[in-house]
């Protein structure tokens, strides 16, 4: 079954209230072809399980890596991804779009 | 993200109920905004246009880049009637993430080894809708029975609340004679005119599945009216 905006922020709380520590990314602004709508959800805990996506599969990775971060030290960030951005070599979007991500603590 | 904001927001989904959640994205502060507090809010216009939408973005208000996430109540197709085409529609529109609900007072066709997974409701549709949150503007209703003592209270219901998406079963001379007796129910023309009859897309539909496909396809294209190419 595919994870719904239902299925994703209730297991959000669901992982918190069994004292995981969770992340989650929201796709705050888009430019171009981007992958996944603005509002879109992907929540992470502190192991790296993950459900949801704020992209086709192409920054998940970086987004994951981040989100130890944030659980770690409790501070939201805005992250930003695209052709324009000079991580674009290591990590972009092959359809040549631009996504700003919003990775914050669930406490 | 504070828990008790994601469990009310959880709260409020569960209960279709509309909700913004407002997060600078300066410092990640958030504050949630139900759709009746709207009006007071310091971001009333902003607020109220974003509800109509449902489409969540980013607000520059005095310096202050906003984040604005609006949570809708998530697609839902109620459908009168279980019957052979019902049961094909179910798990389709399950697999689209339509959340489902069959409803039949003849309990020969509602049984649960007929439709397993799927909510069912074995009462006249006036009984079954007081039981489910109440239809909105979030809702897709199709009336699949044939039978005018259950299909018509529940299209009235739905025209009434405004659903997204109001289909019913039967042919142009089926439909003819429903409108004559919505007409009578005190229903508008322009309630009655969106109805979509004889259901489904045309697509040349004839066993249940396929049915299913037609209305299905219907019922997206509602949902996803601002999205499409060319005008219905």
């Amino acid at each position: 079954m595919l994870s719904t905006d239902t299925d994703i922020l209730a297991t959000a709380e669901a992982w918190r209230e069994a004292g995981r520590g969770v992340a989650l990314a929201t796709v705050i602004e888009t430019w171009g072809s981007a992958p996944r709508p603005v509002g879109s959800h992907l929540i992470i805990d502190e192991e790296g399980n993950f459900l949801g996506s704020v992209s086709g599969g192409c920054v998940e990775g970086a987004v994951i890596a981040e989100a130890a971060d944030v659980i770690e030290d409790g501070q939201p960030r805005v992250l930003e991804f695209g052709v324009a951005d000079e991580t674009a070599w290591r990590v972009g979007l092959s359809c040549g779009g631009r996504i700003r991500v919003l990775v914050e603590p669930v406490a | 993200m504070k828990l008790d904001i994601l469990r009310e927001m959880n709260r409020e989904r569960a209960a279709r109920r509309a909700v913004i959640l407002v997060t600078d994205t300066a410092d990640g502060s958030q504050r949630l905004v139900r759709e009746a507090e709207a009006d007071t809010d310091p971001l009333a216009s902003e607020l109220s246009a974003r509800f109509r939408s449902g489409k969540s973005g980013v607000v520059e208000v005095e310096g202050q880049s906003l984040f604005l996430t609006v949570q809708v109540p998530p697609p839902r197709l109620v459908v009168i009637g279980a019957v052979h085409i019902s049961q094909a529609l179910a798990p389709m529109a399950q697999a689209t993430d339509l959340d489902v609900t069959i409803i039949d007072p003849r309990t020969a066709f509602a049984t649960p080894e007929r439709f397993p997974a799927v909510a069912l409701l074995p009462l006249w549709p006036e009984d079954a809708l007081a039981q489910l949150p109440p239809l909105d503007r979030y809702t897709a209703v199709a009336a699949l029975t044939h039978d005018p003592k259950i299909d018509d209270p529940a299209l009235v219901a739905a025209l009434k609340a405004e659903c997204f998406y109001v289909g019913a079963l039967g042919s142009r001379k089926t439909h003819g004679r429903r409108v004559e007796r919505l007409t009578a129910a005190g229903l508008s023309e322009q309630q009655i005119g969106r109805i979509a009859a004889p259901i489904g897309l045309d697509i040349g539909a004839v066993s249940p599945a396929e049915i299913a496909v037609s209305v299905l396809a219907q019922v997206i294209a509602a949902l996803r009216q601002d999205r499409r190419r060319a005008p219905a």
